[in-house]
């Protein structure tokens, strides 16, 4: 150690002291209200009707958000790292857009195309879909809110990788198909693992863009965060600090998986 | 050239080509169409309306106050950031890998129970007395809530990389640890503090999960762009709510820019382009 222990002792305790005062301990306060009155109210509150059906309308839309990203992510980080074409960088760039733009405004965009004033408003109420205050609109928001993760996980994974092996194998007579499920698809797994986790976080925690275009349809277009507000908007306090602790859970499981996927993936990155 | 390699080649020209097709097609359906749409619509009744829109008292104020909180935010990151970050690095402590994990909890817990948390602690029923709901103080807290892993996620592999015999020589030639710091240090990690203090600030420009509910949303003190934008469309007032998004794309677009120029004199980060 260059610096000497009275330093570092002090910039430990600052430090740690701002974690605490910032993280730890209202994460803490969370659980110990959640689980005041009780195991069994926190178990009530939880599985009623609205609960259940609010987790299983996030973990629908989640899914088919991820799965879609994912193979995007995968196709697009292909294209940028392996790619050679104008107006390269112009799409690198607007792969990021959706981390910089707020998810009200995100909200506000879908309902302005597919809302029933919106530019396919009309074509849709016509062929008798209805996209906002719906799950299509839910879906929407959530796939352009987790976006990017894939993508930004995968595309430097390949390029440390290098195509050597890809035109190794190609030279040897494989297909393209042959190639990415035999040579770069192994070689990226845990970047996509971690690419996967990340989503699905934003995905399930998604609330600004998915308020604006929910409609707050209770048992149909409540998703968990949604339910969360609602029931603190009503002065359900222990039912929000529960559900709130179901999502913390659910985030805390997602650190574990991010830390066991990104060890893994810098072993495959070295 | 031989056979195989032109084939090679046409079919990995091939290929590549269907996935930029793919990628963009993705990117423009999702992305860019809506987009285009707040920028359209928020100039359907002409520039005076949106003029009127973006300069009205409310909406002067909340920008005003959305961008000051979130520079006081992003200041904050960067030497809380840094401090945390060295101290992760450098500092050996029982726990530092748990505590190294949990720097991400804010990007993976959800940004609603982000704000209900520091209710809990930080609200009218504050179990430590600290009651500061409603204040702007409470936006800013929430906002260093969400914004807390950037800096810290910057500097920390900049930190690992560095060099340790400079420090050493500087030691042993009788500097201070706080020359050493600020000539040694500071300079090779001011690039990675900068860029991650500008997303944390283009993600407080944005958020309002974590805010909504602190904030209390009063109109001229704690109302934030993104609270007033949500107001708007609930109230149908679809061409006020784009032009005041109008106004934060911008800001989102600019950082974004910078952040790309940043990386570009970056010595440190050479960036792989293809």
């Amino acid at each position: 150690m260059t610096v000497d222990r009275r330093w570092r002792i002090g910039l430990r305790v600052l430090g740690l002291g701002y974690l605490a005062a910032l993280l730890l301990i209202p994460v803490s306060v969370i659980f110990y209200r959640t689980f005041e009155h009780g195991v069994t109210s926190v178990l009530d509150s939880i599985t009623t009707p609205q609960a259940v059906s609010a987790f299983w309308l996030t973990i629908e839309v989640s899914v088919i958000a991820v799965v879609l990203n994912t193979v995007f992510g995968v196709v697009c980080a292909l294209a940028l790292a392996r790619g050679r074409f104008r107006g390269k960088w112009l799409l690198d760039a607007l792969i990021d857009l959706p981390f910089a733009v707020s998810p009200i405004v995100i909200g506000l965009s879908l309902v302005l195309v597919y809302g029933t004033n919106g530019w396919f408003g009309s074509a849709l109420t016509n062929a008798g879909i209805q996209v906002i205050f719906s799950f299509p609109g839910i879906v929407l928001a959530t796939i352009f809110v987790s976006l990017p993760f894939v993508v930004r996980e995968v595309t430097p994974v390949l390029r440390e990788i290098g195509d050597d092996q890809e035109q190794a194998a190609a030279t040897l007579g494989a297909s393209g198909w042959q190639t990415f499920w035999r040579i770069t698809l192994p070689a990226i797994r845990w970047g996509i693992a971690y690419g996967v986790v990340l989503s699905t976080a934003r995905a399930i925690g998604e609330f600004g863009a998915v308020s604006v275009v929910s409609g707050h349809i209770s048992g149909e277009t409540i998703t968990l965060t949604l339910l969360v507000e609602q029931r603190f908007q009503n002065y359900d306090l222990s039912g929000a600090y529960a559900a709130s602790a179901l999502l913390a859970v659910i985030a805390l499981a997602t650190l574990l998986a991010m830390t066991t996927f990104n060890r893994r993936k810098e072993e495959s990155e070295a | 050239m031989s056979a195989i390699a032109l084939r090679r080649r046409r079919s990995a020209s091939g290929s590549s080509a269907l996935g930029l097709g793919v990628a963009t097609l993705w990117l423009s359906v999702i992305v860019l169409l809506p987009l285009a749409a707040v920028v359209v619509r928020s100039l359907d009744d002409g520039t005076g309306t949106f003029w009127d829109a973006v300069t009205s008292r409310q909406a002067l104020a909340a920008l005003r106050f959305t961008l000051l909180v979130s520079l006081v935010c992003a200041a904050i990151n960067a030497v809380t950031g840094t401090l945390i970050a060295w101290v992760l690095v450098r500092d050996r402590f029982p726990g530092k890998r748990v505590l190294n994990a949990l720097i991400d909890l804010p990007f993976a817990l959800p940004t609603i129970v982000a704000g209900i948390t520091l209710m809990a602690l930080y609200g009218s029923n504050s179990p430590v007395g600290i009651d500061i709901a409603f204040t702007q103080a409470a936006v800013l807290l929430a906002l260093l809530f969400v914004t807390l892993p950037f800096v810290i996620r910057a500097v920390q592999p900049v930190l690992i990389e560095l060099d340790r015999e400079m420090e050493q020589a500087a030691i042993s030639l009788g500097a201070s640890n706080l020359t050493v710091f600020r000539r040694i240090i500071l300079p090779n990690i001011v690039p990675a503090i900068l860029s991650g203090a500008a997303l944390a600030f283009a993600r407080a420009v944005g958020e309002f999960g974590s805010v909504v509910l602190i904030s209390g949303n009063i109109p001229l003190q704690t109302q934030v762009s993104s609270v007033y934008v949500f107001k708007l469309i609930e109230s149908d007032a679809e061409i006020s709510a784009s032009a005041v998004s109008v106004v934060l794309l911008l800001v989102s677009l600019l950082v974004l820019i910078g952040i790309r120029l940043l990386g570009r004199f970056d010595p440190t980060h050479r960036r792989h382009d293809g």
